[in-house]
């Protein structure tokens, strides 16, 4: 018997574990973000600018696309892992 | 446009403009309890969770407008404004790397939640360690942690009528009469509709903030351009202050990267421990939906970043941050620099967007600390043969309790003391993170080590965040000059201390982390040499990545059964 407050409904749509290629490709493309932002010392100057942002700031700016893209590319390689099994 | 000194009259324009989206707003929040109606509002899975049906697009604006507050709106260009980068930018890296994060482990989260229908974090710790007390101790930390964000969302509001001219002088009870129909009238249709109210009103706000961001983004690259935004915020954070420090970091130097690093990571860690953002993505359909979020949630990030900015645009505006009351405030920095930079009309849209964005957060930090008060402690340890229909009640008043404390903290107390509990609040938030995200993913640590590294961490990070003293400087307008005055030290004066045996500085939160890491990891192992019991786990494997359609009925009709039975005495 467990002890869990609530009873689990019946599992309508059973999934299951990623392949474990297709986890570790999403688990690097995740990383890479993590990656370059906790690297501080190397963003962490005024030069080159661009268009009068220090290099700090937009570098940064940028890593809000990137990121985005990747974490992007780290769900279509999941869903298509999944083949569309998982919406 | 107005003069900023103390003192000027109610800007009528600014205020009409606030009232006629204060109304479309509440209009909208009474309507929602109609908007995607379930079966039945009496129970949490439909007032507290929405019915758990949100896909990807409601869900966007839901968490957007839940995660990026009026407060953070205020605070943020605040801290750039008052002490540049590491204060202040580090938001910026915060909420880019909170979304790889929470890509990975919160799918894990909604899977299980779905499977056993847990509405709070603390539900899944009950279920997953067979814990009361290890989950108790999760629900009143996410309580204790909510509560003063939820009072910060008020202060956002005053910045906002403060700059319309508003609440400077006569009696209290006048001053705070619009903040207290705000609230009152938030409280109603939170009351009624539950999550559904903020998630229809996230739309406007969101729409409103993006317009205002873009416009004034717009208005500075043409009217001033970036270089000169930034000279003048280099200029200002180097010149030395007069105990011969710089005024703050333009860039952060080298004895800075550790600071700017622990911000923005232990925040990013904590962000999604807070209960308010759990119960938004658990109102969520399906696991894509949040992964589908992680990945277009950041264009929110960049309107933060944006936002930022605009406390450098104010120190090249040389913009006045003196509040009604004759004192400095650099909250009112960037509704200061609206005022000035923006004509009225527009400056009312402006701040309707930081009032409606202070209001969304509110009410789903409220619920979600009704939740946890209705799960975790009312069925519980009081009433367990509660009924959804009870919970959802008990869930309701809760919300109204919760939302009533932190208006008489606001206004019973110096603002001071809610960016004080904030504060704490982080650094606390972060210490359930082993038990959350660990139990994601292995039942290897003991639930007793938990609770202990658990109690030690809060001990351990509230007693460091009260040594950090600054003094207590309050600057006020003389004959039209700024003059700093010190009432001796004050606590809880930064977020960052020396990590333990070095001269680097790190955001509390995380030596408190690793704290509660090592003491969870050493007692766990002492706790199985002594075979001490660690209770039945309810999950099971799959349970972690099910992805179950949403199947309300069947949870709900889970729900009415297992508040009777299934359940210890």
């Amino acid at each position: 018997m467990s002890s869990d407050p609530v009873q689990p409904p019946a599992p309508s749509h059973p999934s299951r574990p990623l392949p474990p290629g297709a986890m570790a490709l999403a688990g690097v493309l995740l990383l890479i973000p993590l990656v370059a932002l906790a690297l501080v010392p190397t963003y962490a100057k005024d030069g080159p600018q661009l268009w009068g942002f220090p290099f700090f700031y937009w570098y940064q700016f940028l890593w809000v696309f990137l990121a985005s893209g990747f974490t992007w590319a780290a769900y279509l390689v999941i869903a298509r892992a999944r083949r569309g099994g998982d919406r | 446009m107005n003069a900023l000194a103390a003192g000027h009259g109610v800007n009528r324009v600014e205020l009409g403009v606030v009232l006629f989206f204060f109304v479309i707003v509440t209009f909208g929040g009474f309507l929602a309890v109609r908007w995607r109606r379930g079966e039945s509002m009496q129970s949490l899975d439909e007032w507290g969770l929405g019915g758990r049906g949100f896909g990807t697009f409601i869900t966007y604006f839901l968490l957007g407008g839940d995660l990026y507050t009026a407060y953070t709106f205020v605070a943020v260009p605040a801290a750039m404004f008052a002490t540049g980068a590491v204060g202040g930018f580090f938001a910026v890296p915060y909420t880019i790397v909170v979304y790889p994060i929470i890509f990975i482990f919160m799918p894990r989260l909604w899977s299980v939640s779905h499977r056993h229908g847990y509405v709070t974090p603390a539900d899944f710790v009950r279920g997953r360690y067979d814990s009361r007390l290890l989950a108790l101790a999760i629900a009143i930390t996410g309580i204790i942690a909510t509560m003063p964000y939820i009072a910060l969302q008020l202060v956002g509001i005053q910045a906002v009528l403060d700059t319309m001219g508003i609440g400077g002088s006569g009696n209290t009870f006048v001053k705070d009469l619009p903040l207290i129909i705000a609230f009152a009238v938030l409280a109603a249709y939170t009351y009624s509709s539950g999550l559904r109210a903020p998630a229809l009103i996230a739309f406007v706000k969101d729409g409103l903030i993006y317009l205002v961001i873009i416009v004034a983004i717009v208005y500075l690259a043409v009217k001033i351009g970036f270089g000169g935004i930034f000279d003048a915020a280099e200029t200002k954070m180097k010149t030395k202050t007069k105990a011969g420090l710089p005024t703050g970091s333009f860039i952060p130097a080298s004895s800075t990267y550790w600071a700017y690093g622990t911000l923005a990571f232990g925040s990013a860690l904590a962000l999604f421990m807070y209960p308010h953002s759990v119960t938004a993505v658990l109102s969520g359909r399906s696991r894509n939906v949040i992964r589908r979020n992680a990945a277009i949630l950041p264009t929110y990030s960049l309107m933060l970043g944006l936002l930022a900015l605009l406390g450098f645009a104010a120190i090249y505006e040389k913009t006045s941050v003196f509040g009604q009351d004759g004192k400095a405030n650099a909250q009112l920095a960037v509704p200061h620099l609206f005022d000035q930079i923006f004509p009225d009309w527009f400056a009312g849209v402006a701040f309707a967007a930081i009032a409606i964005g202070a209001l969304v957060p509110a009410a789903i930090m409220s619920i979600a600390a009704a939740n946890l008060f209705t799960r975790n402690i009312y069925r519980e340890f009081l009433k367990p043969d509660a009924t959804p229909a009870n919970e959802a009640r008990v869930a309701k008043i809760t919300s109204l309790v919760v939302k009533f404390g932190a208006l008489l903290f606001v206004l019973g107390m110096d603002r001071q003391n809610a960016i004080n509990l904030q504060l704490l609040g982080g650094v606390w938030i972060l210490q359930t993170l082993l038990s959350i995200v660990a139990g994601l993913y292995t039942r290897w640590f003991h639930r007793w080590a938990l609770l202990a590294g658990w109690a030690a961490a809060m001990v351990y990070g509230t007693v460091i965040a009260y040594r950090q003293t600054v003094p207590n400087a309050t600057t006020t307008l003389v004959n039209g000059k700024p003059k700093v005055t010190v009432h001796g030290m004050r606590h809880f004066g930064t977020s960052l201390a020396d990590f333990p045996g070095t001269n680097t500085k790190v955001y509390i939160a995380v030596t408190a982390l690793l704290l509660n890491i090592l003491i969870a990891v050493v007692l766990t192992v002492l706790l199985r040499v002594v075979k001490a019991p660690e209770g039945t786990d309810a999950t099971e494997a799959a349970d972690y990545y099910s992805d179950a359609p949403s199947k309300r009925v069947a949870v709900a009709a889970a729900e009415a059964t297992a508040g009777v039975e299934g359940r210890p005495a």
